[in-house]
């Protein structure tokens, strides 16, 4: 079985890679390009872990094949801080204590940027409802929102 | 030394803890992140019938698909013979975890192992796994526990005989140990009683379902050496089951531990390691296996579900004179539910003067069980609480008020042995009754609930290091896997030591081979044990520390004094010398006497107890059955806290894990014994948008036997939830919902029922 041939972006950077057919983005993440940062945690799209962002959308991608890569735009977790300037998300996650294991947390991260892209100010039901397809199982939620609202309010006072 | 009632600096505050970083830039490295040259990816083959006979295993067709390096079945492995361990958290038998890791003679439970294989590609071995051929001899399996009792069922193992039955069974049965506690008189209590409330409870197995699935990446040398890379709750731990296991010195096993993506007791015993160890042997590559979310589910162990029976009898004016409580545990496919700490934590809180328990730790075809936080206590919690409540209601005071007239104080002599010291139970309850929550009015169709809950806490034996760096910068070392900020706590406890920043300290935690022993990251030990370990570490650095200056300044180590993370002549007798600093005296060390190192081990006695008190408000949608946390608050004696922050947040994740299991998670049999949901679509967790903020009041008795008085706090936040929302949903629809999970149907049920439209 012949691999195919994949051109895309990742992460601003132009990127080309084998797969096999049946690999998920998130396999070829992983196991192809050495991007460990997306996680498994279901392989079903329930859990979020390995949230991506693919042409300004989030997408599981676990549920994405990594031939569908091609010509796309694609941020994963490590493309999120700027060398070691942290975005304002990853900042407040880090002083409202809201990753425990940190499993999850690139997942909820792709995703709260992805929030704030879209919407930079979102009531706290909104952003509930937004992160639940992101499950933690540590924190109890509590203080990821917490950090979200907050980076939320920090990225707007820093737009004006 | 202590540190009680002296002035602190780093503990008490919020400091970024050391590992923050890489968690939230993607770059720590979890069980399965990491890789090696010419590494081979492992699978389990797992069997599909809940009770079945092995008849044969032919693996000669997947062996010839090229690509596939090696099988192993149970014929691989040592035939570990039946011995008691002391390794992980809980009871555990050498040979049951063998035959847990890879099912011989007999599969126990649908998903049990039973082949396992090493190809060059992940689909290669699933494609492998299909072509082992197993013949199976399918026998009648047992799933529900109390059938699982019963005479006539199936029995699991044929050498199974009840422990602690006098005389002895001459049948083998599905019993494997009863449990019995008596304190006072209990039949001659309720006569005294004015009041009686009786009730069965059951409850479901739920998993720890911690996001990451078990990982591990081993390699077998051909000199014996074998290196472990894996995500556990102790990488000590992994090392001595994998070399019992496998028959292994244990000096020759290095296991090193991955960053682990949550465990809640669910790692603290090994699935692939073994397995993936006897695979690199075979072929001589390294093996890195992973499970599926799916086997997670199938084949890693939840925590018991059970039946319980309740009775409780009080006087007119609330004290309560008798108590009894029968709980029925299911262990899964082999003995070991934690029946014993359910026995001795439902009434833990009260001081009662007749108490009778008696429990039945019972197998049947269901994964084995593991530890899940506090193990066993919120299933007896659930029982006890919620009776609580009826009688409270039944005798019409308030559920605060019955628990303070009953309250467990310093002194209060428990059913099981004990007599509590320096505990806060009732510190507790005067913080939940003084509470915003619980001053609140409710809305109306709302219904409020309150629940307590005690946890032992551990201690044991731990070891962490201090060494001072030629820049004066300091590395702490820890022996325990950081499963929730443990680095931060643990550095933060050096710095207050060596008086210096917390940000001055880069914590680590070390391989086996790096650090003394290191019992497992469980029992809410590692703030309190590998702490003190760390804090003891510190002030030996410190001695030295003054013995250098001492030295530099040719005076005697007496007439030196650190602080503020200098040495300072103790007076002016001693000398007038300028400040030494930690920098100052790091770059002096060559000729001083050498680096400035300590490690320290222990085996920490001493680790005070627990208790929580949840407040929850609940609206019921009567038309679904759906219920809605509208508020909840959890109050809990944490001792004193070391990193605030870390301490909410095991507090307000294990309130959740607890509400997610008075809700909604289940683990659901087909008529076939086959697990119908494994996965988090149909197994389903709480997610963000089902939940509000989770207040988190800490109350702060400190544990003397604590350099800073901490007491363990990530388990006592998993034992009040399910009575608290049940007795919130009893508030709000005047039904007691006594069967757990207490979702939307069975919500919907009890309504139907209640209107007698049933």
């Amino acid at each position: 079985m012949s691999k195919h041939h994949v051109s895309t972006t990742i992460n601003g950077e132009p990127v080309e890679f084998l797969c096999e057919t049946q690999q998920t983005m998130l396999d070829t993440l992983r196991d192809v390009l050495g991007l460990t940062g997306s996680k498994e945690g279901c392989a079903s799209g329930d859990c979020g872990a390995c949230t991506i962002i693919l042409d300004g959308k989030i997408v599981c991608s676990c549920l994405m094949l990594g031939v569908e890569a091609e010509g796309k735009t694609i941020t994963t977790i490590e493309g999120i801080a700027q060398g070691d300037h942290l975005h304002p998300v990853q900042q407040k996650f880090l002083e409202h204590a809201a990753l425990q294991c940190g499993f999850c947390t690139p997942g909820f991260i792709v995703a709260a940027k992805a929030l704030l892209d879209e919407n930079p100010n979102p009531t706290e039901t909104e952003a509930r409802y937004w992160l639940a397809g992101n499950l933690c199982r540590c924190t109890g939620y509590d203080k990821i929102i917490r950090a979200v609202m907050d980076a939320a309010a920090d990225m707007r006072g820093a737009a004006q | 030394m202590n540190y009680l009632g002296t002035d602190l600096r780093v503990v008490g505050t919020r400091p970024v803890r050391p590992d923050g970083v890489d968690k939230v830039t993607g770059r720590a490295q979890f069980g399965a992140d990491m890789v090696m040259p010419g590494m081979l990816w492992g699978k389990v083959k797992r069997s599909p019938h809940a009770h079945a006979r092995i008849v044969s295993i032919d693996a000669s067709k997947a062996l010839k698909l090229p690509g596939v390096r090696a099988v192993i079945t149970a014929a691989d492995l040592p035939n570990i013979e039946s011995e008691e361990a002391f390794v992980g958290e809980g009871p555990m038998n050498f040979r049951d975890l063998s035959r847990n890791c890879m099912a011989r003679d007999k599969a126990l439970y649908e998903g049990h192992a039973v082949a396992a294989v090493c190809a060059i590609s992940q689909a290669i071995c699933d494609e492998a796994l299909e072509l082992i051929d197993v013949k199976y001899d399918v026998l009648p399996y047992v799933i529900d526990v109390e059938d699982a009792m019963k005479d006539d069922a199936p029995v699991l193992h044929e050498d199974l005989f009840t422990a602690n039955v006098e005389p002895k069974p001459t049948k083998p049965s599905n019993i494997a140990k009863r449990v019995y506690f008596n304190k006072g008189d209990v039949e001659a209590g309720f006569k005294q009683a004015d009041v009686i409330v009786e009730g069965r409870y059951t409850t479901e197995p739920v998993h720890q379902a911690y996001i990451e699935p078990h990982a591990c990446l081993c390699s077998y040398g051909a000199d014996g050496q074998c290196t472990v890379f894996s995500s556990s709750q102790g990488h000590f731990m992994v090392r001595s089951y994998v070399a019992k296991l496998l028959g292994i010195d244990i000096s020759n096993i290095r296991c090193t531990p991955a960053e682990i993506g949550g465990g809640f007791g669910g790692k603290t015993l090994v699935y692939l390691e073994p397995l993936a160890l006897a695979l690199s042997k075979k072929c001589g590559r390294p093996v890195k296996m992973q499970m599926t979310r799916e086997e997670v589910f199938r084949a890693s162990g939840p925590t018991s579900g059970a039946t319980m029976e309740v009775k409780l009898g009080a006087k007119k004016d609330g004290t309560i004179v008798a108590a009894k409580h029968v709980l029925k545990y299911q262990a899964g496919a082999f003995p070991g539910s934690p029946i014993q700490p359910g026995c001795m934590c439902g009434f833990a809180m009260y001081d009662l003067p007749n108490i009778e328990v008696l429990g039945y730790d019972v197998v049947s075809n269901r994964p084995k069980v593991a530890a899940y936080r506090a193990p066993g206590a919120p299933i007896a919690s659930f029982a006890v609480e919620c009776a609580l409540d009826d009688l409270a209601r039944k005798l019409g005071m308030d559920p605060i008020e019955i628990r303070e007239k009953n309250g467990a104080k310093s002194g209060t002599k428990t059913h099981y042995g004990p007599t509590h010291q320096n505990i806060g139970y009732l510190a507790t309850l005067e913080a939940a009754k003084n509470s915003a929550h619980w001053k609140s009015p409710l809305k109306p169709g709302q219904g409020r609930g309150i629940a307590t809950g005690f946890w032992f806490n551990i201690g044991g034996e731990s070891s962490a290091a201090v060494h001072v760096a030629e820049d004066g910068t300091v590395v702490a070392v820890s022996g325990s896997p950081d499963i929730g900020g443990s680095r931060a706590s643990i550095g933060m406890m050096v710095a207050e030591a060596l008086q210096i920043p917390a940000e001055k300290v880069r914590t680590i935690v070390a391989d086996t081979a790096s650090i003394g022993f290191t019992h497992v990251t469980g029992g809410s030990r590692v703030t309190f044990a590998t702490g003190m370990a760390a804090t003891m570490a510190a002030e030996k650095v410190v001695d030295q520390l003054k013995q250098r200056a001492a030295m530099i300044w040719d005076i005697t180590p007496d007439a030196v004094d650190w602080r503020d993370g200098q040495a300072f002549p103790a007076g002016t007798n001693a000398g007038a010398f300028e400040p030494l600093s930690l920098a100052e005296i790091a770059l002096k060390a060559a000729r001083t006497g050498g680096p400035v190192t300590s490690e320290v081990s222990v085996n920490a006695q001493g680790a005070g107890p627990g208790f929580g008190a949840h407040i929850c408000d609940v609206e019921v949608d009567k038309e679904t059955g759906q219920v809605t946390i509208v508020r909840y608050t959890a109050v809990q004696d944490v001792g004193r806290a070391i990193h605030p922050s870390y301490v909410e947040g095991q507090i307000q994740g294990g309130a959740v894990q607890g509400i997610g299991w008075a809700l909604n998670e289940e683990y659901i049999y087909d008529k076939d014994g086959r697990m119908d949901n494994p996965g988090f679509l149909d197994y389903r967790c709480p997610v963000a948008s089902d939940l509000p903020m989770i207040e988190a009041i800490l109350v702060e008795v400190p544990n003397p036997r604590h350099p800073f008085g901490a007491r363990g706090v990530g388990e006592v936040p998993i034992i009040p939830p399910m009575a608290a929302v049940g007795n919130a949903i009893r508030d709000a629809i005047g039904l007691r919902m006594a069967s757990l999970p207490m979702s939307p149907p069975k919500v919907r049920k009890a309504l139907d029922v209640a209107n007698g439209d049933d």
